[in-house]
């Protein structure tokens, strides 16, 4: 039999797919996004609350509609007809066109925001020699000399002549309107020069300038996100920048596909508990309340708010101006540092012990929440050959390791930063834990070698133990020979490296933009190093596991097929072992498309050390557990 | 030595794994089907666009040179028991030391006039697939005659393609020679919910051609006249034997094996829907066309070729099967006409779309089997309990342990020991409800 090809249907499968009601629900919300779109080449000039409400609702109503006519009233049951014969979920000339056009959105989201008509504040500096600026500043005043906000940039061997300052660090997106001075300037002793310029129409309107800044920029949004204004100025008092917009956007599609994913499993409670999770903790904590509360701080410098959004996964948690802004917190930013420390060693190993990663990747996370409800659609084309399950253990572990070094790098630079000793941490306290942290990861591994060796190669195992042995060794080096640099690296180049390449490339174009060829989790399985961290405690040290009934199993293979992370499932169910992989996020899909009710998500801990080694179906013996093979 | 197994299907396969985990002998596969292993149970996905056909296959393709397995594509047109050669319709003859016949059922055709007319077809292989999906092909009406598990599923098809079928059952309730009343009436509700234009006590009478040979009208007992472009014959399957019937081996309806699997000539074995047990253990029949014991077989065949005589146990009866969107279990005995001697207990949700039914020994008290629809029990706890002989009154009270739905479902063990109290004047408290330590806890406990 042909092999090739997507499916062996000759018949026209879907007579009459989409009733009139769903033709103009689509049109509704193609309406929406066609408002977006126009906007971008700036023909939306006025009205913008008007228009982005109309915008943001066409979508809204469109999506809720057609999804309603979709499922609502249909018997309960597995709603998967014609997946496989639609173009749109299986590669076909459809898939391609939103593969490219999602990737394309992330593309200029992230390197050319300005298309979008996002106006990044740019300054183009020379320090003159002699001169010696201890300081960097922006100011953002009123025309009454109010302060709205102050960036100040200490000058170290990180800023250059003629760099250019991206939003990143002087944030002036989140210049309030209504003030219309900016002033750009440096410190030399207790002397501030400035250049100073009017905000709206970016003349300058004062020079005092010793340091020579030759170029200062200021525009207000336009075209695309200058919609999104109004709305951020409501709920944080600042103007949107291009994040803002894809917050809202990203949040939007979580909820209105979300009530179309529950709609699509109203008969299975599990999924409509875990997807109203998903959808309250993306409009709850990772937008509602950061935004609102950083509107409330106007005053002090940024610093991430997403109370869930834990390193590794948030890679700037640890970064100097993460850390500074939290320290210049007051009592918001410590309860953020404090709680950002209590879940990476207590509240996460928690919950994963007890629960499982589940209780994070499809319950809480932002990008699982996404890919559990817009990416639901394309789940079952994640690759599920050993070849693809040897390529992501690689990567993802890899990426785990990157993320580390980068952290202890970033972290060693910012201690040896703080010459004042303000912080109670200084780099020989720090360098011990590096050292301690290490020794723990190579004795948890040591103690439990028998269990891990039986599942992953000595190679790896030992890898483990000298990456940790080099981290160790290296921080004691750096900290004798009192370098800046632990690993020999230019620590900001090393977080500028990851944050571009794992923080965009990856989990941004790649992890979204291939959602209709790859599957709707390639980020989650392939690059989170949160996922890989949570993983080796779900494989190792969790209750979790999926539990086969008996010798049920028919092997006919759904559960492989829908299984987002790529886990053939059915290996396991059909000799009755338990399913226990790091991988595995919970979603629970495969226990609900088993047409024999084989699969169960369970937690228990009587037979914890027993989880893999189960064997139901065989009635002879019980040595075939090896799944490679 | 040379092990040849004739038959690519779960039963053959299992039985090559088996035998390259016991041994370094060499294996060679043959079927006519297929190039590769594929699960038959789910030939509906493919059609129904759930899945591509290379899904259905449980491995991946370079598994069969990893394990030295040679897969060959032919049909064997008959079996030389004295030279121990197979003649092959393309390839030369292929001599074996030791033969599997694992050579699956076909669709029964009981001499219906028409039964070969284009259009008319069973749904068994890879081909039916093809079939099926080249004759859906501007199909305005489907009829299946035939109301047993694969004619349900070949509605489901249809159903999905929006293809209108009109599905003919002899029985007067659907598949009541093994579900009770009640289960019955269940789905007989659920086909009709779908749309299905279900007519019970109802047979083929013959099907008319068009001037093309091509199915056009099916006449039915009762004199009805049903237009229609495709007829789906799944009135059962028996065991595919017609090569080998007439030959050196032993043969009544299937091949006959003994509790060892082997035939009636040495070093022949026969395992899956094709072997007849001599001897079927007791709660078993002679022939179970069925998944899982096809892979038992496999298993066992695999140590007795390798000289480790192992006799063959599926252990206590269980099932599974699904009617349109309800699942249905079966452990141990629930039979559609319960004996005298047996009592019963049938609870069925408001919804009249899940329900649970318990069956035991009226005198002794042990339960004897479990049967569910729209609620997934456990099979090792069930199947422990019945091998156990537990009384029933111990089985309500610890029911939830049996039960296997996802977290969040509502639990009904309550209701049905309610439900027993009620009937019998005890007051029985449910104490177990589901989860996994208890269950891990009940199963190390009886050991
Ligand atoms: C549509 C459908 C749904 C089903 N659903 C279920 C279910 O839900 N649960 C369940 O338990 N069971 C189910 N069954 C039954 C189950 O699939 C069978 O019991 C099982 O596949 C039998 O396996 P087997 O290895 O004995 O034979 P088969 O899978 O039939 O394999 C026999 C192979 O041998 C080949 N062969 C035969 N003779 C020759 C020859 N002379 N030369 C070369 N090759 C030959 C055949 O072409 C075939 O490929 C279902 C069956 C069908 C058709
Ligand atoms: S194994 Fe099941 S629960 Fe785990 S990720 Fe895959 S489909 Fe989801
Ligand atoms: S576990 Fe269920 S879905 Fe998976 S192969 Fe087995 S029967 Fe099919």
């Amino acid at each position: 039999m042909a092999q090739v090809d997507k499916s062996m249907s000759l018949a026209n499968p879907h007579p009459h797919h989409m009733d009139w009601i769903q033709k103009v629900a689509a049109a509704i919300g193609g309406i929406g996004l066609l408002i977006l779109f126009v906007a971008i080449f700036g023909v939306i000039n006025n009205n913008y609350p008007l228009w982005l409400a109309s915008a943001l609702g066409l979508m809204t109503v469109g999506t809720l509609i057609y999804s309603w006519r979709e499922y609502a009233g249909k018997p309960a049951g597995i709603k998967n007809n014609h997946v496989w014969f639609r173009s749109l979920t299986n590669i076909g000339l459809w898939g391609w066109i939103a593969g490219i056009l999602i990737t394309g959105f992330y593309i200029l989201l992230y390197f050319f925001p300005g298309l979008f008509g996002y106006q990044a504040f740019s300054v183009n500096t020379s320090i003159p020699h002699g001169s010696d600026p201890a300081q960097i500043t922006i100011r953002v005043e009123n025309q009454q000399g109010q302060v709205y906000s102050t960036n100040t940039l200490s000058i170290n061997d990180t800023i250059k002549t003629g760099d250019q300052f991206d939003e990143y660090k002087f944030t002036p997106s989140k210049i309030a309107h209504g003030s219309n001075r900016i002033i750009v300037g440096c410190k030399t002793g207790d002397d501030l020069y400035s250049f100073t310029y009017n905000k709206r129409t970016a003349e300058k309107i004062g020079d005092t300038n010793p340091c020579q800044i030759e170029q200062a920029e200021l525009k207000s949004n336009s075209k695309l996100i200058s919609l999104f204004d109004p709305l951020s100025m409501a709920l944080k008092g600042k103007p949107a920048s291009q994040w803002f917009l894809y917050g809202v956007l990203y949040t939007l599609a979580i909820l209105v596909f979300g009530f179309k994913f529950i709609l699509k499993y109203w008969h299975n409670r599990y999924q409509l508990v875990r997807t109203i999770s998903v959808m309250f903790f993306q409009l709850g904590f990772a937008f509602l309340i950061p935004e609102l509360l950083e509107g409330l701080n106007r005053d002090r410098p940024y610093f991430t708010l997403d109370m869930k959004n834990m390193w590794p996964l948030n890679a700037y948690f640890f970064q100097d101006w993460n850390l500074n802004g939290m320290l210049a917190g007051g009592k918001l930013g410590m309860f953020m540092l404090f709680l950002g420390i209590a879940m990476i060693f207590i509240i996460s190993p928690l919950l994963t012990y007890f629960y499982g990663k589940r209780w994070y990747c499809s319950w809480v996370c932002g990008c699982g929440g996404l890919a559990e409800t817009a990416g639901d659609p394309f789940r079952h084309l994640s690759d599920k050959s050993l070849k693809a399950w040897k390529i992501e253990r690689w990567l993802i572990h890899v990426v785990l390791v990157l993320i580390t070094i980068v952290t202890v790098a970033v972290l060693f630079s910012y201690f040896r930063n703080d010459p004042e000793g303000k912080l109670w941490i200084n780099p020989t306290s720090f360098t011990m834990i590096v050292i301690l942290l290490a020794g723990l990861v190579s004795s948890i591994l040591y103690f439990n070698r028998k269990e891990i060796l039986g599942n992953v190669s000595r190679k790896v195992y030992n890898g483990i133990h000298i990456t940790m042995g080099v981290i160790a060794i290296l921080s004691v080096i750096a900290w004798f020979t009192g370098s800046w640099n632990v690993f020999f690296i230019d620590s900001y180049q090393l977080r500028k490296w990851y944050g571009f390449l794992i923080g965009n490339i990856f989990s941004g174009v790649i992890g979204v933009g291939f959602y209709p060829l790859m599957g709707s989790r390639v980020w989650c399985r392939f690059g989170c190093p949160m996922a890989a961290l949570l993983g080796l405690q779900q494989r190792f040290f969790s209750r979790f596991r999926i539990t086969t009934n008996g010798g049920q199993c028919i092997s006919c293979g759904n559960c492989s097929t829908y299984c987002e992370m790529g886990i053939d499932v059915r290996a396991y169910a059909q000799k009755g072992q338990n399913v226990v992989r790091a991988s595995c996020v919970g979603c629970g899909i495969c226990a609900a498309v088993c047409p024999r009710g084989v699969l169960r998500l369970e937690n228990g801990s009587v037979d914890i050390k027993e989880r893999t080694t189960d064997m139901r179906t065989i009635h002879i013996t019980a040595d075939e557990v090896g799944i490679l093979s | 030595m040379h092990i040849v197994i004739i038959g690519n299907g779960i039963s053959g396969i299992s039985t090559a794994r088996w035998v390259r985990k016991l041994s370094d002998h060499d294996i060679t596969v043959i079927s006519d089907e297929t190039d590769y292993f594929f699960s038959r149970t789910a030939l509906m996905y493919v059609y129904m666009g759930h899945m591509r056909f290379q899904d259905t296959q449980p491995y991946e393709n370079w598994f069969w040179e990893k394990n030295r397995i040679k897969l060959m594509r032919d049909r064997v047109l008959s079996v030389d028991t004295e030279r121990k050669a197979l003649n092959m319709r393309d390839n030369e003859t292929v001599s074996y030391d030791k033969l599997v016949l694992a050579l699956g059922s076909a669709p029964n055709k009981f001499g219906w006039p028409g039964q070969d007319l284009d259009g008319v077809q069973g749904m068994y292989s890879a081909q039916d697939l093809e079939g099926m999906e080249r004759h859906s092909v501007g199909l305005k009406h489907a009829v299946i005659v035939g109301g047993g598990l694969i004619g349900i599923e070949m509605a489901e098809m249809f159903h999905s393609r929006h293809i209108p079928v009109t599905f003919l059952v002899r029985e007067q309730s659907y598949w009541n020679g093994v579900l009770a009343k009640e289960e019955s009436e269940m789905v007989n509700r659920v086909i009709r919910k779908n749309g299905i234009d279900l007519r019970l006590s109802t047979e083929l009478k013959e099907i008319l051609p068009d001037e093309n040979d091509k199915a056009r009208v099916v006449i039915t007992n009762k004199g009805e006249e049903i237009a229609c472009q495709f007829v789906g014959l799944t009135a059962g399957v028996h065991p595919n034997i017609a090569f080998v019937k007439d030959g050196a081996i032993e043969c009544q309806k299937g091949i006959m094996v003994d509790e060892y699997l082997a035939t009636s000539v040495k070093d022949i074995y026969a395992v899956g829907d094709c072997a007849q047990m001599r001897n079927p253990l007791p709660g078993r029949r002679p022939i179970e066309a069925i998944w899982y014991t096809g892979r038992m077989m496999g298993e066992t065949a695999a140590y007795n070729i390798c000289d480790k005589p192992t006799s063959y146990n599926p252990g206590t009866w269980f099932n599974s099967a699904k009617f349109f969107d309800i699942e249905y279990h079966v452990y141990g005995f629930a039979p559609a006409n319960l004996p005298e001697t047996y009592e019963t207990l049938y609870w069925e949700h408001p919804d009249g779309e899940k329900s649970i039914r318990l069956v035991w020994d009226r005198e002794s008290g042990w339960i004897a089997g479990f049967q569910t629809m729209g609620v997934r029990y456990r099979h090792e706890v069930c199947e422990r309990w019945i091998e156990d002989r537990a009384h029933i009154e111990n089985v309500l009270m610890n029911l939830g342990l049996a039960n296997f739905d996802p977290e969040f479902f509502d639990q009904y063990e309550k209701d049905v020991v309610a439900m027993y109290n009620k009937s019998t004047g005890r007051n029985l408290k449910l104490v177990e409800k589901r989860g996994l330590n208890s269950v891990v806890k009940f199963l190390k406990r009886a050991f």
